[in-house]
């Protein structure tokens, strides 16, 4: 057989799970959402018609879908600087000099990473908890009132922002600790040489040098805050008065609970076409101030 | 400022932001061994009383704990076979044999990554139901067969492979399946052992579409049960605990047991969040 020939046979299951399962779905999701797909269609198909944008005209007038954008643009716009500066500050501290216990250290951080996000967010439910939860205990001790975490519509997102970032820091701390190792020490002698401080050599030095790798981290982060999904849906079912629903939260509850897959898919395509366009802008940004 | 100053301000942020991380878990455990309602007092206790695995008992014994513990070892140890050979098989082919149309393919592939798996969803799950998958583990297995990203990390790694070791298996006369079987993939392990980690961590993990795929009790993973578990046990701290240690626990001793993998294949360059 012909190298040509075997290429094929180790390519072709890839290509044929990816393309049935992954690029036929993702085109079928953009006609989905131009029909009415519902209940009635599940059971007989002919019960199809084809609406052209309806689903989307239909979502801009439907309130909570914009409050699931809002929170979820919450989320991310709190979520994602706190949690890169968290990550940061951790892989300075963990590539300083003195050191001791360094792969404890690691390890220890990056264990929330590995979790079971559902596990983890039953265990944050309970720390959480007004009467009996770690949180209030804490405040309680410094003299500060308690917060009813998950139970007030203020508090609930800031709640399950600070499980997110406590969840997800060490993943970015790792990346970007391996770019703090990948700068040359020279570098630094240079800087010292030329008499400049701690603070200047992070300024001039530490920071340009990873700026390429805070560009993708953050690119990363935020397309993986937008799919905000298990901790609503473990911690706070959405509530309290709907503060909490995500894009992909309102998303399920269309397509999975009230079956109606067009609506459902609309609200997949809108989520798609934003991060697309975020993602682009972040890249134009970035390209530009490199420039 | 006092290099020993430095050491102590620097270690000790450390040891704070640990404890910060390690609390959680370590309090999940200590409160799975307190007997019911033990938890739910003021202050909230730190160590059982008495430890009883009384919780985990009720868990096996009545919350059906051990068949969704099966499902997720079968689940995740099927996923990870299946998809490993066909990841590894179709990056070791991007990377190192020619075939046409092969740079256009990749790079279709690449750009698909931006798009976020939950587009997919919809259809996906009208597909299944189509084939009769939506409520068996082939729900779960088939759509998780392959995987983009599995194929980008092993090309990349497979690049660096020699084509003179290639050349020379082919003088000897091997074929190219044989060559693969015995050549390449011990050259590949590092990061075939890295690719098994992430997928069984992803697949374990995995919620959002084991919940909406596998809607028969009877085949919930653990993370779909705990879930479901914690919305009617809201008041059982203990048990939810318990759960809780059951589900999270395999894959952290998974980690704790690989992590030199799976840090290197993280610090080995961009990765999908």
């Amino acid at each position: 057989m012909s190298v040509q020939a075997a290429a094929w046979w180790f390519v072709a299951p890839a290509l044929l799970v990816v393309g049935v399962f992954f690029f036929v779905p993702v085109l079928a999701a953009l006609a989905l959402s131009l029909t009415d797909f519902d209940l009635y269609a599940l059971a007989d198909l002919g019960n199809l018609r084809l609406v052209g944008l309806r689903n989307y005209t239909q979502l801009l007038a439907t309130p909570l879908f914009w409050q699931a954008l809002g929170n979820t643009l919450y989320f991310v716009v709190v979520g994602v600087p706190l949690s890169i500066v968290v990550s940061f500050g951790a892989a300075l501290l963990l590539h300083g000099r003195v050191v001791r216990f360094r792969t404890f250290f690691r390890t220890a951080l990056f264990a929330p990473v590995v979790t079971t996000l559902v596990a983890v967010a039953v265990i944050w439910r309970y720390l959480f908890d007004t009467r009996y939860g770690w949180l209030n205990y804490a405040l309680g001790a410094i003299g500060l009132p308690s917060v009813d975490w998950l139970g007030d519509p203020r508090w609930a997102m800031p709640a399950i922002i600070v499980f997110a970032v406590w969840k997800s820091f060490g993943y970015n701390m790792i990346i970007l600790l391996a770019g703090l190792q990948s700068i040359p020490d020279e570098l630094y002698e240079a800087a010292r040489i030329d008499g400049a401080s701690v603070w200047r050599q992070f300024r001039d030095v530490t920071l340009p040098m990873l700026a390429p790798i805070v560009v993708m981290v953050s690119i990363l982060t935020i397309a993986g805050y937008f799919q905000l999904f298990a901790e609503p849906y473990v911690m706070t079912q959405g509530g309290p008065l709907q503060s909490t629903v995500s894009v992909l939260y309102f998303m399920y509850e269309e397509g999975f609970k009230w079956w109606n897959l067009g609506a459902a898919s609309a609200v997949a395509f809108v989520l798609f076409v934003l991060l697309f366009a975020l993602t682009v802008l972040q890249l134009r940004l970035a390209r530009w101030a490199s420039a | 400022m006092i290099p020993g100053f430095a050491g102590l301000i620097v270690n000790g942020l450390l040891l704070g932001t640990a404890a910060v991380s390690l609390f959680p878990l370590l309090w999940m455990v200590s409160v799975s061994l307190m007997s019911p309602g033990e938890a739910s007092t003021f202050p909230p206790p730190l160590l059982p009383r008495d430890a009883t695995l009384g919780n985990y008992r009720e868990l096996f014994a009545h919350g059906g704990m051990a068949r969704y513990l099966a499902n997720s070892v079968v689940l995740t140890a099927a996923v990870t076979l299946v998809s490993l050979t066909v990841n590894v098989a179709a990056g070791y082919a991007f990377a190192k044999l020619h075939f046409a149309g092969r740079d256009r393919i990749f790079k279709l592939l690449l750009g698909a990554l931006v798009i976020p798996a939950q587009v997919a969803m919809v259809p996906l799950f009208l597909l299944l139901k189509h084939l009769g998958l939506v409520n068996t583990y082939g729900g779960v297995i088939v759509p998780a067969a392959a995987s983009i990203f599995g194929i980008f990390l092993v090309r990349q790694y497979a690049l660096s492979i020699p084509t003179d070791l290639l050349e020379a298996a082919r003088i000897d006369g091997a074929n190219e399946f044989r060559i693969f079987r015995s050549v390449i993939v011990p050259v590949l392990k590092p990061i075939i052992v890295t690719l098994a980690v992430f997928t069984v961590l992803g697949t374990w993990n995995d919620f959002m579409w084991p919940l909406i795929v596998l809607s028969d009790q009877e085949l919930y993973t653990l993370p779909v049960a705990l879930a479901s578990l914690s919305r009617e046990h809201v008041q059982d701290h203990e048990l939810m605990m318990a759960g809780s240690v059951v589900t999270t626990l395999p894959v952290l001793l998974v980690f704790l047991m690989l992590q030199r993998y799976y840090i290197q294949g993280l610090m080995a360059g961009s990765l999908k969040g």
